[in-house]
């Protein structure tokens, strides 16, 4: 095979993809025009075969170089991958969720978002994007000339001119359809659309080939392992170090390389497809690895021992004269190689467009006097932007190529990419987790990791002699051996790609928790981190409520300047469609809505999904001024929460008072109620006891008045005329006694006495009562004597009192009285327990109060005051008299202070 | 400023989704450690090559399938965890879709 057949299939297939991607493109358009969206060209099928753009020709070719050399090792690349995406809970959900919700447009444009949407953090992380990308470009030019160089040893061929020509047609082919339009999500359907063939295209020559290999040159996959395990070498063996390592390292870079950012973020249509894309991403990326070993082995058995390993997926076909397998093998690599310049340079060119060249120009317009028409054609500087920055990326690429050599190990070369771009994983991590994570710490970090790598293994890549002198390598800078490229700070001996890795991110993470930790953010930083950080309790960025990153409305006219600027970046047609559409939301009519505060995010955003976040906010920070966030601001919106909070506890509380309030206004008014009612009784109950001797005085007297009555008659006649008066009189007492002592004019006649002698007089006064009752008292905790010193007859009432209410009202045959007794310091607690049915919780807390009569039987002829004058005597007493319930029968319990002149009387009357 | 107050029980069925999330984030950590298992190995030295990379071809297929598995019910959860956010994409997608006024004083209810 020569050139004349190998240029033509490179070109044809080059045309070939020129045609999938036009007509992805003309049928997304379509689609638009026709108002649907494009499902095939963004099923979750062509976003996971889009992934495959990690697989460059590092995967295609130097996979099986690496497994020729190391054994095992390569798959680490893909392991780390796989267990991102198997993981695509912890991590890849939140970043897709919070790329689409700020429309970011790249890494650099996420970590500036995030970061106070500065530019200089975009622009450090461009920087070093394009320092990280640049070898790996020059990788795939490397490949794709060596794969030129394999079929035609025979003829003179100028690698480095091949290479240069194949840059420029990569610059073509993307220039075209990677800016196309500046679209305002950034989305690139005929790439992508592309990208996914291509991904296709190197799975089917890599599984060609190697099915070839087992089922052609070996045996089947018996075979296949006996002859992996015959080939097995000493330097196959797994180095723990560099194994641990480079799955970690490899992990990384899924989510920090800018290609990678660009086709999962970037490209994403729904986040739903990352679901799909855990699962079928790594069974591509395990197909892609299945067949490496074999092709390895037999590469190592049957080519001479001179073969360059990183070739054998092609050299192996070719000299066994399989030219068909062989060709199919040159495009797999093509196609991976290209795939990868084109996305990269995609990535890059929209991170340079929008950080540097964009600020750059923003900024050399800042003194013209009217900010709106400084704005110019922003439109085409972009995409003019964009097609240069193409044109330098790979340019460099092809520089770095022609100055490296190319000669060495393609998975070297991808490895130092690789920690390069993982210097973004602690600002990245930090974004996404960390709220105190600053601009300052990021930027801190990201410089530190940076400068780390480029001496630790980015100019030293350039092998000794060439950035850094051999002297330097060996002795370090200015002999200081400490600051040694491969042994800093003392750390000898170790592997240098984990040595470059370990000291760049550990200098890097602790320089950006450190700087973090010290410095304060600035309001929109401060806004960002909990648009970011909490992501996933908001809908959308604008529901986190006062997290916004705009606080005044701007003046009315300025909406016409933000109009003007908007067509000049979105558009015409998309920035009067977003406008009028804001216009009416609003409830206005026309173009112009009022610039509030959330119309100026909405812009904001909007600007952002095609110019960056960080040119966005300077953008229109121009035309409205300061109107941004102020750290007052912020603080109001904590206050006024606060206060919300505070308030409604405060509510809360006050309505549980409230309620408190409304149970007991409740359970007086049955009290009054209730009582109400019993008065009524009582008033009927207390004319009828006045008129009962009242009547039978009347009718005596009448007979008095007679003349027959006689004598003894007369006598008899007179003698119920008095006992009845009596009996009035009692009465009446009883009912004088009783407002006596609630009105508190009672004097009290205290005295010394025996507590004992007390009991047993009223024991004695209380047996006439019922006389013919017999009961038992037991009394108990009578040992010691108690002497008093209170209202010695007042009290003598009150037990008499309670005792003759238990003669009266135990039902019981055998009645029985238990006496207990206590003193606890000062106080004397004496229960009155009987053996009967006891009295009904309804009817207990009524017992007290006056009138209140249990039983309507003339029982002893109460007039239901007895308890209610023993209460009011206990509190004139400073005691309480109460019922106690669950004691096997009625239980009254007296406590009353021994010594009353120890304390006023008038007190405890208070205490009702 | 996040008012949400998740609740503290959840009945069956949003238990059973939190659970297949926590697998979900099990799923990796536990990858990680076995895909380590070949270094152990070496230091025994009875494994080749060979050997490890069988062992290391079916873990990666037990994890994709592990992965597939869930996959379907995550994607379910995911859409009712946050059932805005549908409306979110179309509101991106489409521009007629007119925009909420962001000054809702409280999120809604999670679930």
């Amino acid at each position: 095979m020569t050139l004349n057949i190998l240029i033509p299939a490179a070109l044809g297939y080059v045309i070939f993809l020129f045609a999938i991607a036009s007509w992805a493109e003309r049928r997304a358009e379509a689609l638009r025009a026709s108002g649907r969206r494009p499902r095939f060209l963004r099923s979750p099928l062509v976003y996971t075969l889009s992934l495959s753009v990690y697989c460059t020709a590092w995967t295609f070719y130097g996979a099986v170089g690496y497994a020729a050399r190391s054994g095992l090792e390569f798959i680490t690349i893909y392991l780390g991958p796989t267990l991102i995406f198997v993981g695509w809970w912890w991590f890849l959900r939140k970043l897709v969720r919070i790329g689409k919700a700020q429309r970011v447009t790249s890494i650099a444009d996420l970590i500036s978002a995030r970061y106070g949407k500065s530019n200089m953090v975009g622009v450090i992380v461009t920087l070093l994007a394009v320092a990280a990308t640049t070898p790996y470009i020059a990788l795939q030019l490397q490949s794709i000339a060596l794969s030129f160089g394999a079929f035609t040893e025979d003829q003179i061929l100028a690698p480095r001119q091949l290479a240069m020509w194949v840059a420029a047609g990569l610059a073509l082919f993307t220039i075209l359809f990677g800016t196309r339009n500046l679209d305002a999500n950034e989305q690139h359907h005929g790439v992508v659309t592309a990208i996914a063939v291509e991904a296709v295209v190197k799975l089917v020559a890599l599984f060609a080939v190697g099915v070839w290999v087992v089922w052609g040159l070996m045996d089947g996959p018996g075979d296949m392992m006996a002859r992996i395990a015959a080939a097995d070498r000493p330097e196959w063996q797994v180095q723990p170090g560099r194994w641990m390592g480079l799955t970690f390292l490899a992990g990384v870079a899924i989510v920090t390389l800018p290609r990678m950012f660009q086709v999962m973020v970037v490209e994403n249509a729904d986040e739903r497809h990352v679901s799909t894309a855990s699962w079928a991403f790594p069974l591509y990326l395990m197909a892609m690895s299945l067949f490496v070993l074999p092709i390895a082995v037999a590469g190592m058995e049957l080519l001479p021992a001179d073969a360059n390993p990183d070739l054998y997926v092609l050299t192996l076909p070719h000299s066994l004269g399989q030219n068909g397998l062989a060709m199919l093998a040159f495009l797999g690599g093509f196609s991976a190689a290209t795939s990868m310049v084109i996305i990269a340079s995609i990535a890059l060119a929209t991170m340079v467009s929008n950080h540097i060249v964009v600020p750059l120009w923003l900024a050399r317009r800042r003194h013209v006097t009217d900010p709106s028409r400084a704005a110019g054609d922003m439109r085409g500087l972009v995409l003019t932007a964009r097609r240069l920055s193409i044109g330098v990326i790979l340019a460099l690429g092809y520089l770095y190529f022609a100055v490296s050599g190319g000669s060495r190990a393609l998975a070297s070369i991808g490895l130092i990419a690789f920690v390069g771009m993982a210097q973004v994983l602690p600002a990245l991590l930090g974004a996404l987790y960390w709220r105190g994570a600053s601009r300052t710490g990021a930027a801190a970090g990201l410089t530190v990791g940076a400068v780390a790598w480029l001496y630790t293994s980015f100019l030293p890549s350039f092998g000794p002699g060439v950035v850094l002198g051999a002297d330097l390598m060996t002795y370090g800078p200015f002999g200081l051996d400490w600051l040694r490229p491969h042994a800093l700070f003392g750390v000898v001996g170790m592997d240098p790609l984990l040595h470059a890795l370990f000291w760049s991110l550990s200098l890097n993470g602790v320089m950006f928790i450190a700087a973090s930790l010290v410095s304060f953010p600035s309001p929109v930083e401060r806004v960002q981190s909990a648009q970011f950080v909490n992501a996933f309790d908001l809908d959308r960025p604008e529901d986190l409520q006062g997290a916004r990153g705009w606080a005044r409305e701007a003046a009315e006219n300025d909406a016409e300047d933000l109009l003007v600027m908007s067509q000049r970046t979105l558009g015409p047609v998309e920035a009067q469609l977003f406008f009028e559409r804001e216009a009416r939301a609003q409830g206005k009519d026309g173009f112009l809505p009022d610039p509030t505060p959330d119309f100026l995010d909405r812009l904001e955003r909007e600007l952002g999904g095609s110019v960056g976040a960080a040119t966005a906010h300077a953008m229109i920070t121009q035309i409205v001024g300061g109107r941004l966030v102020t750290v007052d601001d912020l603080m109001a919106v904590a206050s006024e929460t606060a206060q919300i909070m505070e308030h409604s506890a405060q509510l809360e509380a006050k309505s549980e008072e409230l309620a408190r309030t409304a149970r007991q206004l409740r359970d007086a008014n049955e009290m009054l109620q209730k009582l109400s009612v019993q008065k009524d009784s009582f008033l009927s109950q207390i004319s009828h006891e006045l008129r009962t001797p009242m009547t039978s005085i009347r009718a005596f007297s009448e007979i008095l008045m007679d003349d027959e009555v006689h004598g003894e008659e007369q006598t008899r006649y007179a003698r119920i005329i008095h006992d009845e008066s009596i009996r009035l009189t009692r009465l009446l007492d009883d009912l004088l006694d009783l407002s006596v002592l609630e009105n508190g004019q009672v004097n009290l006649d205290i005295q010394p006495g025996k507590l004992s002698d007390l009991l047993d007089r009223a024991l004695m006064a209380s047996n006439s009562v019922l006389p013919e009752r017999r009961f038992t008292i037991h009394r108990i905790g009578f040992d010691e004597p108690i002497s008093l010193n209170t209202d010695i007859g007042r009290l003598t009432q009150v037990f008499i009192n309670i005792l003759s209410n238990a003669r009266k009202y135990c039902v019981s045959e055998t009645p029985e009285m238990r006496i207990f007794l206590r003193r606890q310091g000062g106080r004397v607690t004496v229960d009155f327990i009987d053996n009967g049915a006891g009295i009904e919780k309804k009817s207990q807390a009524l017992i007290f109060e006056k009138f209140s009569r249990l039983t309507d039987t003339h029982q002893a002829g109460g007039a239901g005051l007895g308890l209610a004058i023993c209460r009011e005597i206990m509190l004139n007493l400073g005691g309480d008299i109460a019922y106690v319930p669950g004691q096997g029968g009625a239980a009254f319990r007296v406590t009353f202070p021994a010594d009353l002149s120890a304390r006023p009387a008038k007190a405890s009357k208070a205490a009702r | 400023m996040n008012t949400r107050r998740s609740p503290l029980f959840l009945e069956r069925e949003n238990y059973r989704r939190r659970r297949l999330m926590d697998g979900a984030r099990v799923l990796p950590v536990l990858g990680f450690v076995l895909i380590l298992l070949p270094v152990l190995w070496t230091q025994g030295g009875q494994m080749g090559t060979a050997g490890e990379a069988v062992y290391l071809f079916l873990l990666w297929l037990g994890l994709i399938i592990a992965a597939a598995l869930l996959a379907r019910p995550l994607r379910a959860a995911m859409s009712r965890e946050a059932p805005r956010q549908s409306d979110a994409v179309r509101q991106s997608a489409a521009p007629e879709s007119n925009p909420s006024p962001s000054e809702t004083p409280d999120s809604d209810a999670p679930e």
